[in-house]
Order: C-alpha cells, then structure tokens, then sequence
C-alpha cells in the first residue's frame, strides 16, 4: 500500500491578514503558519492505514522553503518521507498538475488531501488530480476503511450520509472525523530531520488564473441593544440603517 | 541549537561581580525547530486533553483521570525529555526540559502532577541510583508505565525538612529495612507505583532515602486533600506501616537523605520557575481576550489606559522571567558539560551543574512564582466582577497560582538560601566578592567618575546602571556582613531585602542582555517592543533596589555611616529619567493586537 497525503500550509487561523503590494499579497511576515487543518485529519488517517496495512507514506506540499517546518511535522508524526515542490502554490490547476505529475511517477494506491485548504477554500485539487489521472475522486470523506483493494467510505452529503465503496486507486478529500488529530512524539520529532525531504523543481508551470486584488472584509459594526417594548425603534432601524426591511 | 562557544565558563552567583556579554546568554529564540515542535507538542496536549476536561480533572471523581493522562503524556515521550538515552530516554538537555515544563505551564493541576513525577520522582534516581535501582525505574518512568512521588514533608516538619520522624529499622538478617512513618502533601499520592521516602535509621543526624514500591505493601493513605487550588492534583496523607523495603532500594548512602533532598528540590524550583511563566502566559492571554470582548461605556475595555497597564506589566514580567529562566538554564547545562569533560560521571556532573546555581535557582523560583500571582491578580482584575466568579477561567489561574510560593521551599526559605549561598561562598573564597565590595567602599568615598558616559553602544547607559546597581547590592550586604559577620542569617528582614535586589538585578541583566541579543541578530526595529520592556524593567529595578537598600541599610547603620552609605546609594541608583507610560502603552498594544502574549 503507497499513500500519498498532500498537505497544505496556511496561516493560523488566529493570525491576522494584511495585504501588502497594491493588496496583491498576502504580508506573510507576522503570520504563523500551520498545516492545514483537514490536511491534519488527512495525515492522521494515513498513518493509521500505513500502521494497518505495512504501507509506506509520503507526504507532499507544493510550496517555497519556508513551509518545510510544516512537512516535518508530518514526518515527526509518521510519514516516511516527504516532496516538497518549489513552487508557490499560485492557484488549484497549477497545484493539482504538480501533484499529479508525480502521482504518474510513483503510482499510489490512495492519495489524501484536506477537503479544502483553509486560506482559499477552494476545495478544486481533489477533483483535478483524480481527472488528471484518470482515477475517481471523492469529498468530503468522514470515514475510511479499507478491505483489500476496496475502500469504505462515509461522505456527507446535503441533508443526509452517504456510505460508498470503490476500487483503489482513488483520491479523496478529507473532513474529520475521518481519524483523531494527532501530535507527534518527542521521538518522532526526533526523527524527522533524518527522514528523507526530496525538493524537486515544478512541472509544466502553467497557470490559469492570477490574483488581480484582495480585499478584507467590512469590520464587524457593533451590536446595537434596543429594548424589547421599544419595536418602533428596531424597525426604524432595519429600514433606514440596516436597509433590510 | 546555537552553540555558544569559547566562552569562560560562569560560575553560580558570579553574576553579581561579573560583566556578563549578550552573546553569552542562551535566550529562548535560540531554540531550534525541534526543541520549538516539542513545545507545539505539549500544548497541543493541553488543546486536546486538558483544557477540555478540566472541571473533571479538578473534581478527582473517579480518582483515576490523572493517572490516565500522564499515561498519555509519557505516550508522547514527554516524562523522558530528560532522562538518559542510557536507559530508553531522550537525553536531551536541561533547557529542553525547561521549555517543555514552561509549554505544559498552562496545565493547571496536570502541571503539577507532571512536574512532580518528572522532577522530584524522578530525579533522585537519575542523579543518585545505582546503575541496577537506574535499569529498574528509570524506563518504566520515562515511558509513564510507572509513576512516582516524593515523601519528605511530614505533619511536624516542613520548610525544617531534615527533622523528619520517619524510621528506618534494619532487620535482623540485614536484608530488609522496615519503615514507618507518616508523610503530608504528597502530590501524586493516590496513583503512584513509586515512592521516594525520606527516613532515619537509629539516631542519625540524617535523614536516609530509600526507593519504595507500592507493591511491598505497608502503604496506606487518607482520601486527597481539599484545596484552595490545584484541586485536580491528587495530594495524600502517606503512611508507612511496617513497610519492608529490600535493602537494595536505599538511595545512595546511609545519611546522605537530606542532600539528595536540598540538590533535587534545587533543580525542581527553576523548573518551577519556567512551569510558573507558562502559567502566567494563559492568564494573560484569557485576560487579553476578555478585555476585548468586554465593552463599558461603549468602548472595549482594553481601550482603558488603566486596563492597558495592567497588560503591559504583565507583559513586562513574563518576558523578563523567561529571560533569567532560560539564560540559567544553559549556564547549568554548559556547568554540566564541562563537569563532565573534566572527568566526572554523567549524573555526579548534573549534580554538581545545579549545586552551582542554587543560588539563580531559588532567585528565579522566587521571581517565577511571584510573577505568576502578579499576573493572576491582575486577570482577575482585568476580568471585573466576572473575575470573581467560579465560571471565569481566571478563577482558576488565581486559585492555581497561590500554591507556587509555598511549595518546592517556601519563597521566604528560598530568599534566605539564596543570600545566605553567596554570603557562604564569598566567606570561603569561592565567589570573589569580598574584594569587589571593598573596592566600592573606596568608590564611595572617592569622587564620581563620568567615564563611559558617553558612549553610544547600544545600551551603554544601562549596562553602566546594571553595573552601578550590583555595587549597591555589595555595599549594603558588606556593610551587613560586617556588622553582623556569621549571624546575618538571623537578620532574617536584611536577608529578605538582600534577596529582593538581587534577584531584580539578575532579572533586569537577563533582559536586557536577551534584547541586545535579539538586536543584534534583526535589528532594532524589529524589536522595539522588546526594548521598552527591558527599559521599563530596569526602571523599576532600581526603585525596588533603591527602596529595599535603603530598608537595609538604615536599619543597621547610624550617623556618618549611614550617611555615607545613603549617597552611595543616591549615586549608584541613578538612572536617567525615561517615559514609562508611552513604552507600556506601545508594548500593552502588541499584545492586544496579536490577543495573546506575544514576545
Ligand atoms: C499542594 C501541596 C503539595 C505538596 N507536595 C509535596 C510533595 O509532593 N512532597 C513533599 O515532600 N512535600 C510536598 N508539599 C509540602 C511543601 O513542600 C511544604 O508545605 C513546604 O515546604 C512548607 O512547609 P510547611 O507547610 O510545613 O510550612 P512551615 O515550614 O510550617 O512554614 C510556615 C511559614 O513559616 C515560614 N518559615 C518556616 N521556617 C522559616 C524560617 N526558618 N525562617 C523564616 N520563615 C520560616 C515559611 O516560609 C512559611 O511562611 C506540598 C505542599 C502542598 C501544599
């Protein structure tokens, strides 16, 4: 069993966002990065299926030389090694042709990824790598079990759960609580600098999109108390201030 | 992480009449990616296991919680942070172990259930078994398979440690010892496979140690005690009776009880010290975050100039604890080191590592522990009406907090050991203090020198009143210890103000020298906050120099004496005025900014 696990690196979501260069970039010197959260949930179930199956994991990051702190974690936690594509992750296409790129090198039984990462939300590179590769993509997957070749699944759906079986290989985007988050050992940590970090140059760069502006949202405006007996007041202010009467 | 390389080795206490370079001191930003995910680690614990179960842990319902996290917490590897690689540890080095104790510092009561077993229940076997007691315990208790606890303190006999009744009867075919006794306040009690008990055999002077494991039977304890806080800390009533220990688990020698006992409780307070400052960071930042969600007249309340205080020398506090903190932490580890190039044993050089800064020790237990109830306080404070209710996390921290000047020796026996250590090194020639403070009696006598003053080093004013400050602690302690030669000690008031300056001084060094480190490596812009810290920090220092120099020395000294020694004091505590309220109102908006401590 090869599993491939592609984790994200984003910023805490505590941190707080600026923008810098005509608000082209995000200023990342005062942010602390983190993996991504459901990338967390993602890691945490291979390296229980690793554990099961006598498998091998390797966990992937399309990303610049900052975000190594991030993949050794993952190592720390159990992954047996770890690529880093330098490149930044500018948009889902680019990164899913650099996951599959490798994906056609190494042929993984099951590649894991978060359901989205937690700073676009784009919740796209699943869909793309399983296209690209021509294997079934799924999300957001809750639960999984394998049975040989034959992998057991719980996904949500709208108002409702949907249990689904395929064939291996698949790839699939991971929610919790598809396993327990977990936190590395001190002999994980320990390890993780002698485990192998490959960095390979990107593939095929191509690009489909490009930020031209972001923008903040509105600050939140404070709450304003009005007293129960006091309706006229409440509705004069839905109509005039808040505009939705 | 950084080696700090070809430096003279400092010894313990040596601060006072030593120039010390920023580049000398290890400070917490030199840590490495590891050491910092090893701190992640640990409060990735205390996310997942501790914060949300804290009302259940504090309740001991079922008396079995504890034992079972600390089972958990050895999973991760974190009771062997310390523990030779010898015998299945990670052997890493002491800082390493300071800044996991200060990342599980926000644990409340599993703080102190962690601090206990990896410190005073570990320890003793560590630095004193024998190579056969180290291959029974130490894996087990690294793993978490085992836990353990420390019985020293007994109904009659507390900060008076070595007056424990505890027997200790060899048996008639001298292979058992049969122990009996009765201990108090033992933290761990109720869950522990491991007992370190403290005992006299005959008429010793003495105490004894010896190994004990719950199996050999004799134990039996009253149900845990009710506290003020830390109340999921399980802490029993131990009795003793008849129990039969082989006497094979005698710790090191016949006698020998009472040392093991001082040099553990030693390396246990700095810990303290940097479990305390993990402590103060989550009142903090619970009081942080209050202040913002809470609004009166409108506004939030972290608005307040008075609020914004509050956070800012809380701020101020931590920052400069963990300065000292670590700082001491590599000067032992680098003692360590050169114990052991020199020829030592590995465990006999960790010994004598932290018997040479008992003295930095107990200063930072003191500090640490006071900090944390300052912090506290204040979040209470902060928290208005809400502070006092038992629903409101800082009711805890507040709870929590009181129990660290107490334990660990009691910040009064504390003080005392520190001063009374450098006043016995200093009379045995060991620390060369006595020569520095005959030449400031000259100095006060002679007329002021304004050299070096017009330096512009970074920070060459203040290192010229960090100098000054150390002349007024040796002016007043000679002028002490000449009056009161041997019996000092008993001038348990002049002892108390001694030790107050001394540990600002060593405080307000650390600090400073941690900033110059860290400009020097980024910049003075991209540390300014830092640097109104370590200014505010000195500022304050000298006041509390001043005041508590002048309680000393006024109380001893009369006529031209004491007006001589009052314009030393005049003239070594001068400080060039500086704008305290802007430098707190800049660091009081970093920390509100990020909504945590920041630094
Ligand atoms: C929650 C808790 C957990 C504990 N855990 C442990 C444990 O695991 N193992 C263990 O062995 N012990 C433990 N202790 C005991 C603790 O170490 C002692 O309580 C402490 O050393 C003080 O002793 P005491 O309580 O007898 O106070 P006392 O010694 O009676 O002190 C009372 C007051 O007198 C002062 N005082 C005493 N002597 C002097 C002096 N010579 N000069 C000036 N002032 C003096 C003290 O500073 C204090 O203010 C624990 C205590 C508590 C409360």
């Amino acid at each position: 069993m090869k599993i491939l696990v592609c984790i994200t690196n984003v910023p805490d979501t505590t941190s707080k966002i600026e923008f810098i260069e005509g608000n082209t970039k995000l200023n990342t010197a005062s942010i602390q990065f983190i993996t991504g959260p459901y990338d967390d949930y993602a890691v945490s179930r291979a390296i229980e299926l690793k554990e099961q199956t006598g498998g091998t994991l390797t966990v992937l990051n399309v990303g610049t030389a900052e975000t190594e702190p991030t993949m050794r974690k993952a190592l720390a936690l159990g992954a047996d090694d770890a690529i880093r594509i330098n490149a930044e992750p500018t948009d889902a296409y680019f990164v899913a042709q650099q996951i599959a790129h490798i994906a056609k090198q190494n042929n993984y039984d099951l590649i894991l990824m978060g359901r989205e990462s937690i700073d676009f939300n784009g919740g796209q590179v699943h869909g793309m790598v399983g296209q690209m590769l021509n294997i079934p993509s799924l999300s957001p997957v809750m639960k999984l079990d394998l049975e040989g070749n034959t992998a057991k699944m719980l996904r949500e759906i709208e108002g409702g759960k949907e249990y689904l079986e395929a064939q291996l290989p698949l790839v699939l985007g991971c929610q919790e609580p598809i396993a327990e988050w977990k936190i590395p050992n001190m002999r994980g940590i320990m390890s993780a600098r002698s485990k192998p970090l490959l960095v390979v140059e990107p593939a095929s760069p191509e690009m489909l999109t490009a930020v031209s502006v972001f923008s903040l949202p509105p600050a939140k405006t404070g709450v304003k108390m009005i007293a129960a007996e006091d309706a006229a007041s409440l509705i004069a202010l839905l109509q005039n201030e808040a505009k939705v009467l | 992480m950084e080696a700090i390389q070809n430096k003279e080795l400092i010894k313990g206490g040596e601060f006072l009449i030593k120039e010390i370079e920023a580049n000398e001191i290890f400070i917490q930003e030199d840590f490495s990616e590891e050491q910092l995910m090893m701190a992640q680690s640990c409060k990735d614990f205390i996310a997942k296991e501790i914060t949300p179960r804290l009302n259940e842990i504090d309740s001991q319902k079922d008396g079995k919680l504890m034992g079972e996290l600390m089972t958990k917490v050895g999973q991760l590897g974190l009771l062997s942070v310390g523990v030779p690689e010898e015998f299945e540890g990670l052997g890493m080095n002491f800082n390493s172990s300071m800044l996991v104790a200060e990342a599980l510092g926000g644990a409340h009561s599993f703080a102190v259930a962690f601090s206990a077993h990896t410190g005073i229940g570990t320890l003793p076997i560590q630095y004193y078994g024998t190579q056969e007691q180290k291959a029974k315990y130490l894996p087990k208790l690294g793993s978490g398979e085992w836990k353990a606890c420390y019985c020293l303190t007994e109904p009659d006999s507390g900060s008076d440690a070595n007056s424990a009744k505890s027997k200790a009867v060899l048996t008639e075919d001298g292979k058992h010892y049969i122990i009996n006794g009765q201990k108090m306040w033992i933290t761990n009690g109720g869950f522990a496979d491991v007992f370190i008990v403290f005992a006299k055999i005959g008429d010793d002077k003495n105490l004894t140690a010896f190994i004990i494991d719950k199996e050999m039977g004799g134990i039996t304890m009253n149900e845990p005690e009710h506290k003020m806080g830390i109340k999921g800390s399980d802490t029993r009533q131990v009795f003793f009776n008849d129990c039969k220990v082989p006497v094979e688990n005698m710790l090191s020698e016949r006698g020998n009880g009472f040392k093991i006992a001082v040099n553990i409780l030693n390396i246990g307070r700095i810990k303290l010290s940097a479990s305390v400052s993990g402590g103060s960071k989550t009142a903090l930042n619970h009081a942080v975050n209050y202040a913002k969600e809470r609004k009166q007249f409108n506004v939030s309340i972290n608005t307040f100039g008075a609020i914004r205080h509050k956070i800012a020398q809380s701020a101020i506090r931590i920052f400069a604890t963990d300065s000292a903190n670590y700082r001491c932490g590599q000067n032992i580890d680098d003692a360590f080191e050169a114990f052991q190039a020199a020829g030592m044993d590995v465990a006999q050089a960790k010994l004598k590592g932290f018997e040479q800064f008992a003295i930095e020790c107990a200063l930072m237990k003191v500090h640490g522990s006071e900090t944390l109830d300052f912090v506290t306080d204040e979040a209470v404070q902060i928290y208005g009406g809400m502070g006092f209710s038992a629903d409101a996390p800082v009711d805890r921290c507040y709870r929590d907090s009181r129990i660290n000047r107490i334990f660990e020796g009691t910040n009064e026996i504390n003080r005392m050991l520190a001063v009374g250590t450098i006043i016995k090194r200093a009379m045995k020639g060991e620390l060369d203090i006595m020569a520095s403070a005959l030449a400031v009696g000259k100095e006060i006598l002679s007329v002021p020198s304004f050299e070096n003053d017009f330096s512009t080093d970074l920070f060459a004013a203040e290192k010229k009143v960090i100098k000054n400050l150390k002349k007024t602690i040796l002016m007043v302690a000679g002028a002490a210890v000449q009056k009161f030669t041997t019996k000092i000690s008993e001038e348990q008031e002049i002892m108390m103000n001694l030790a107050d300056m001394i540990i600002e001084v060593y405080v307000a060094e650390s600090t400073l020298l941690r900033v110059e480190k860290l400009i020097g490596i980024k910049g003075e812009l991209a540390y300014s906050v830092q640097k109104d810290i370590a200014l505010v920090y000195l500022q304050e220092a000298v006041t509390n120099i001043e005041n508590a120099g002048k309680d000393a020395i006024t109380s001893f000294a009369t006529g031209d004496e004491l007006n001589g020694m009052l314009m030393g004091l005049k003239r070594f505590t001068k400080i060039a005025p500086f704008n305290k309220k802007d430098a707190r109102e800049r660091i009081a908006a970093a920390v509100i900014e990020k909504n945590e401590y920041c630094f």
